[in-house]
């Protein structure tokens, strides 16, 4: 579908590719679960696995993306055939947040807290050019917060304005492939030194 | 009615009132701001008017003046009307408010002076509305500055 998907390290160590993420790039490039033991890396696969096909999203709509992600949900695209079935209105019961809208000043708390609130592991996909710079249109502007990746760490990016339903599920999958390289020992929390600027 | 006939009826309300229906479907009307709450008054009160309903209240920073329009319409005899009114004032902008007219002005006044300054007189509780109570200076305003969140144009 016209994204590169051969992003992750371990993906291009087995293929003999080196030096492939250049070292200006922005985000952090998850290395793959090789190195541990056959025990704990079963264990991950399958632990992984069920992570994976089983996301709950907790919808964040705070524009005209969600009009979008209402119709990933419904039935021409229907992101329950990947394991997204359950969309919650609690971040208690959510893995997954999709950030799907502009975030204003105000809201960024609001945001801050429905992340806290999640249970670990948790992830989030900023949907659409607002969610990933502050938008096309509202980004000079003295309300506006110039991405969510400045109030919580994203980690899938989706742009478009709006993507269409293609591309949101594209994300997702991607998502979905990233919690698969996950590795239990190696595994660290986003959070954790988010706000020093790490 | 007609824009003539609301203009011929709306003109002995006041001195000094502008008529325009240039680039509008809506006429016109300019007011001094020490007769604003009169001629509002009489704007409802008219039986011939009846304009009992302000579907919208705007601020606006024309670059050298500051302003309120009035969009007002009746509901019963189905005609629209647009009153402007403005100061030269943008240290201390004060206009007279027309709550006690339409009740809905409360709330457009409230957003009016947290995005512009302007205050109003009589105004039961005027205050920060969307803006936090510590906010600094008013967005809206063709002059503000904000370095860390705006690109200075």
């Amino acid at each position: 579908m016209g994204v590169e998907k051969k992003r992750f390290l371990n993906q291009l160590e087995a293929e003999g590719l080196k030096q492939v993420v250049p070292d200006s790039f922005p985000g952090k490039v998850i290395p793959g679960g090789n190195g541990g033991n056959i025990v704990v890396t079963t264990l991950d696969s399958v632990i992984n696995w069920g992570r994976a096909n089983s996301l709950w999203p907790l919808y964040f709509g705070t524009s005209c993306c969600a009009i979008e992600m209402m119709q990933t949900g419904a039935p021409k695209h229907d992101f329950s055939r990947f394991g997204f079935e359950v969309a919650r209105p609690s971040a208690r019961q959510a893995d997954l947040i999709i950030i799907a809208g502009t975030i204003v000043n105000k809201m960024g708390p609001v945001l801050r807290r429905l992340y806290d609130q999640m249970a670990e592991p948790k992830y989030v996909i900023a949907m659409g050019a607002c969610a990933i710079s502050g938008g096309p249109f509202y980004y000079n502007s003295y309300s506006v917060i110039k991405g969510a990746d400045h109030v919580i760490p994203v980690d899938v990016y989706v742009p478009g304005c709006p993507p269409r339903p293609e591309a949101l599920l594209e994300g997702m999958i991607m998502l979905q492939e990233k919690i698969k390289t996950e590795n239990m020992t190696k595994k660290v929390n986003p959070i954790d030194g988010f706000d020093e600027g790490k | 009615m007609k824009n003539e006939d609301l203009q011929n009826i709306i003109n002995g309300f006041g001195t000094d009132l502008e008529f325009s229906t240039e680039a509008s479907e809506f006429l016109n009307v300019i007011v001094p701001k020490e007769q604003l709450h009169s001629v509002c008054s009489q704007l409802k009160s008219n039986p011939d008017l009846k304009f009992n309903y302000a579907f919208c209240i705007t601020g606006m920073d024309w670059g050298k003046e500051l302003g309120v329009i009035y969009h007002l319409e009746s509901t019963e005899l189905k005609h629209q009307l647009v009153v402007k009114v403005m100061t030269d004032d943008r240290e201390n902008p004060t206009l007279d408010s027309v709550h006690d007219i339409w009740q809905t002005a409360d709330f457009h006044e409230l957003e009016v002076y947290d995005f512009f300054g302007i205050k109003f007189n009589n105004h039961p509780k005027l205050r920060r509305l969307f803006l936090t109570p510590d906010w600094d200076g008013f967005p809206l305003r063709k002059d503000y500055v904000d370095e860390a969140n705006m690109i200075v144009k």
